[in-house]
């Protein structure tokens, strides 16, 4: 707990932007949700054959992961692709359907009598609504926002998987770099704020009984609206700010939110222009998406991974024709190619430290004698990757004493650290390679195709500005193997955020 | 003019057998009729055709000399006040604001408004001071029933429906509001139907009394006539006051 008090005061600043982004995510995406389903609530109500299909689609819409609904989304233009307003789109979504229903159950729970009273006294349709129907019903309707609210401070967290910001990204980055001080950073606020709503729309819901005094009811529904005012005034202003600025994308590990702040702050210090921050998108196939839809204007790729996962090439083990085949191929979609940075992160083999030195293993070679003893762990990309597991073995022969267990990628680095598994595949570059005394081995073989770093920008990006290309050129080959990994270090193991390392980096880098 | 008339009405509900059956009446101005029956009679249903909340199958209904379907139905509705059986207060109004719904959709001005609250607090017996400002749930049963009155006369409206208005009422109370309602009628003098299962009441209340029989009337005629009436169905009604007179619980005839 003292660790997370530290980790907040070393980020206070960050924190506080991350918890207004949350803040403003869930208030907006709650509001937007109450304007569309108090109406279509209402208008189901007043038709019993359409209210239990539009209940049975708002649940449907409910089970879907958020993760796959983020997925769905990435090719719709308007309401999908990467960042906020994907994420409201979501968020709207799960939102709707406890606010949908509690209208419903609302206006049908009014006893008959009482709006057959407001009939049989002339009331229109419309002041049958407004005198009676949406007053009786809104202490069930202010439950069903509240619900909404609170679910949606939980779903707002997956956003970061989308670059939209918020607690998440701490979430996100603790899992990226197996540290629960990290996870707890961002989760105890994340938790706090569901209280913190649940609390004060639980207060609402008192005040608007119908056995309160008018004017405290419209002292409450004032409050409410103007907090929702703020809310959307406070969007308005975020999207206001998107126009106009160079939009920098990354994935989501430690490696990736590091490059991507490189590459950012690059650009603020050489060109003035002004860099929005769309890090933490989750994985290789949002990012290539968003940047090809426009979302991102440019991120950082290896270009192996380019090659297998995004353009589905067979592996290369030359690297000059998969930097020439990578290169053509963006340039196909409108993309550039950049200058590489001057690293290589591959897929790494790893054994535990004191293994290697007691037992002399400096090749793949030398670790094939003894696999069939070892238990293997790898992540599950690099079990069905065409460039991972499968070529691996029979390139050298490879035989575990039982198959290669699954496990999460960032997770197997602690597995091996600790004796559960004795070889994993990791980043070639990862910190924690430094900081649990791990050891890589050579790729005798040359197996593995290279991953060379290289920024990725949308051509027409560089054409509007050309001193965002001249800026990353000056980036070319300055970021050495061993420089790589003492900043994810720092990153993962010192727990420096990503913006530091990299600020840190480029003032050495001037002083040179 | 201001009367409420039937002419030969039929109404059913799909298919079913017809609740009301060539029903004809008519309530003159400032008269008070009640129609009697069993549960099932067609009582209530009388009276949603007047409001239009139903709309005949065959025959007119008309109030003040003009056909139903040729009112505009919330005309129609604010010109005639309707008492229910269960009150039907609005939960999220004081009893002011309830009684102040009807004016305030004809758009008077507040102090209008205001003024009407407690003439009419007043005529029901409750004082302004104390009552304006309080809940629906926090009155008793006969203090909800008096409010109910007051709000179905706040507009003036010439016609007044009610239906089994102190039905669910002790007998102390039911026996006072009665009292209360002739002496407010007397100075109203609003064309009032009311329907009720309980022949006492329409004795108690009424100047002419109808009586139904599975949707047809079967008897019409001054207050005084009943007794004398020898058809088993309308004695059945009458026969049923009468313990009730020997038992000591209700007044029954004036």
């Amino acid at each position: 707990m003292t660790s997370v008090l530290g980790f907040w005061l070393a980020h206070r600043q960050e924190l506080a932007a991350l918890v207004g982004e949350h803040i403003v995510l869930v208030a907006v995406s709650t509001t937007m949700a109450v304007a569309l389903g108090v109406p279509l609530g209402v208008f189901a109500a007043r038709r019993p054959g359409l209210a239990s299909p539009l209940v049975a689609i708002a649940s449907i819409v409910q089970t879907i992961p958020s993760l796959a609904m983020f997925g769905f989304l990435l090719p719709v233009p308007l309401i999908g692709g990467v960042g906020a307003r994907a994420a409201l789109t979501v968020l709207v979504l799960y939102a709707l359907l406890p606010i949908v229903r509690s209208t419903i159950v609302g206006i049908t729970g009014i006893d008959r009598a009482i709006r057959e009273a407001g009939v049989a006294m002339g009331m229109t349709p419309g002041e049958l609504l407004r005198q009676v129907e949406l007053p009786l019903a809104l202490p069930s309707i202010v439950a069903g926002v509240r619900v909404a609210a609170v679910v949606g401070v939980g779903s707002a967290t997956i956003a970061a998987a989308i670059g939209a910001g918020g607690l998440g990204q701490y979430i996100y980055r603790g899992l990226s770099m197996v540290d629960s001080t990290v996870i707890l950073a961002g989760a105890i606020p994340a938790a706090l704020l569901a209280l913190i709503v649940d609390g004060g729309l639980r207060w609402l819901e008192r005040q608007l009984s119908p056995r309160r005094r008018t004017r405290s009811r419209r002292a409450a529904l004032t409050v409410a609206a103007a907090l929702a005012l703020v809310a959307l005034a406070g969007s308005a202003a975020l999207a206001a700010r998107a126009s106009g600025v160079i939009v920098v994308g990354s994935k989501n590990f430690t490696e990736q939110l590091v490059l991507g702040e490189l590459v950012a702050q690059t650009i603020e210090r050489d060109t003035g222009l002004s860099v929005r921050r769309r890090l933490n998108l989750g994985g290789t196939l949002i990012c290539d998406r968003a940047l090809l839809a426009g979302d991102i204007d440019l991120y950082v790729e290896y270009t192996g991974t380019a090659l297998t996962a995004t353009f589905h090439q067979p592996p290369s083990q030359n690297r000059e024709v998969v930097m020439e085949t990578v290169r053509r191929l963006y340039a196909d979609s409108g993309r550039t190619l950049l200058p590489p940075l001057g690293f290589d992160n591959t897929f790494a083999i790893l054994v535990r430290g004191a293994d290697a030195r007691e037992k002399h293993l400096r090749t793949i070679d030398d670790a094939a004698r003894l696999a069939p003893q070892w238990q293997a762990g790898f992540g599950y990309e690099f079990l069905e990757r065409a460039d991972g597991y499968p070529g691996l073995a029979k390139a050298y022969g490879l035989a575990f004493r039982r198959p290669p267990q699954v496990m999460d990628l960032t997770l197997s680095y602690r597995a091996l650290a600790s004796g559960q598994v004795d070889l994993i595949a990791g980043d070639a570059t990862a910190g924690l390679i430094k900081s649990l005394d791990l050891v890589q081995l050579e790729d005798n073989r040359h197996y593995f195709p290279p991953y060379d770093a290289v920024p990725v920008a949308r051509a027409s990006t560089l054409l509007r500005y050309p001193q965002v290309r001249k800026a990353l050129e000056r980036l070319a080959g300055r970021v050495s193997p061993a420089e790589m990994r003492a900043m994810n270090y720092a990153a993962d193991a010192l727990r420096e955020s990503p913006a530091d390392v990299a600020r840190r980096f480029l003032d050495e880098q001037r002083g040179r | 003019m201001n009367g409420v008339e039937f002419r030969q009405v039929s109404f059913r509900h799909a298919r079913h057998t017809p609740i009301l059956d060539g029903f004809t009446l008519a309530v003159d101005a400032g008269e008070v009729v009640a129609l009697v029956g069993a549960s099932g009679a067609g009582k209530t249903t009388a009276l949603k055709l007047v409001n239009r909340l139903l709309v005949p199958d065959a025959g007119d209904v008309r109030v003040q000399g003009k056909d139903t379907s040729e009112w505009d139905p919330i005309r129609l509705r604010r010109a005639i006040g309707y008492v229910i059986q269960d009150v039907g207060l609005f939960p999220h109004l004081t009893v002011a604001d309830n009684i102040a719904v009807v004016p305030r959709l004809e758009g008077w001005e507040e102090s209008r408004v205001g003024a009407r609250v407690r003439e009419l607090l007043e005529l029901i017996g409750l004082g302004a001071d104390a009552y304006a400002t309080r809940w629906p749930d926090e009155l008793s049963g006969g203090q909800r029933q008096r409010v109910g009155v007051a709000r179905a006369l706040a507009a003036d409206p010439p016609v007044l429906l009610m239906d089994e208005p102190f039905g669910a009422l002790d007998p102390v109370t039911r026996r006072q509001l009665r009292g209360e309602f002739r002496r407010i009628q007397s100075t109203l003098r609003k064309t009032v139907l009311l329907v009720t299962h309980d022949m006492a009441e329409a004795i108690a209340l009424a100047d002419r009394i109808g009586v139904l029989d599975a949707g047809r009337l079967i008897w019409i005629g001054p207050v005084r006539g009943i007794a004398d009436c020898q058809d088993p169905r309308v004695r059945t009604l009458i026969d049923a006051v009468t313990v009730d007179v020997h038992s000591g619980a209700d007044g029954g005839a004036r």
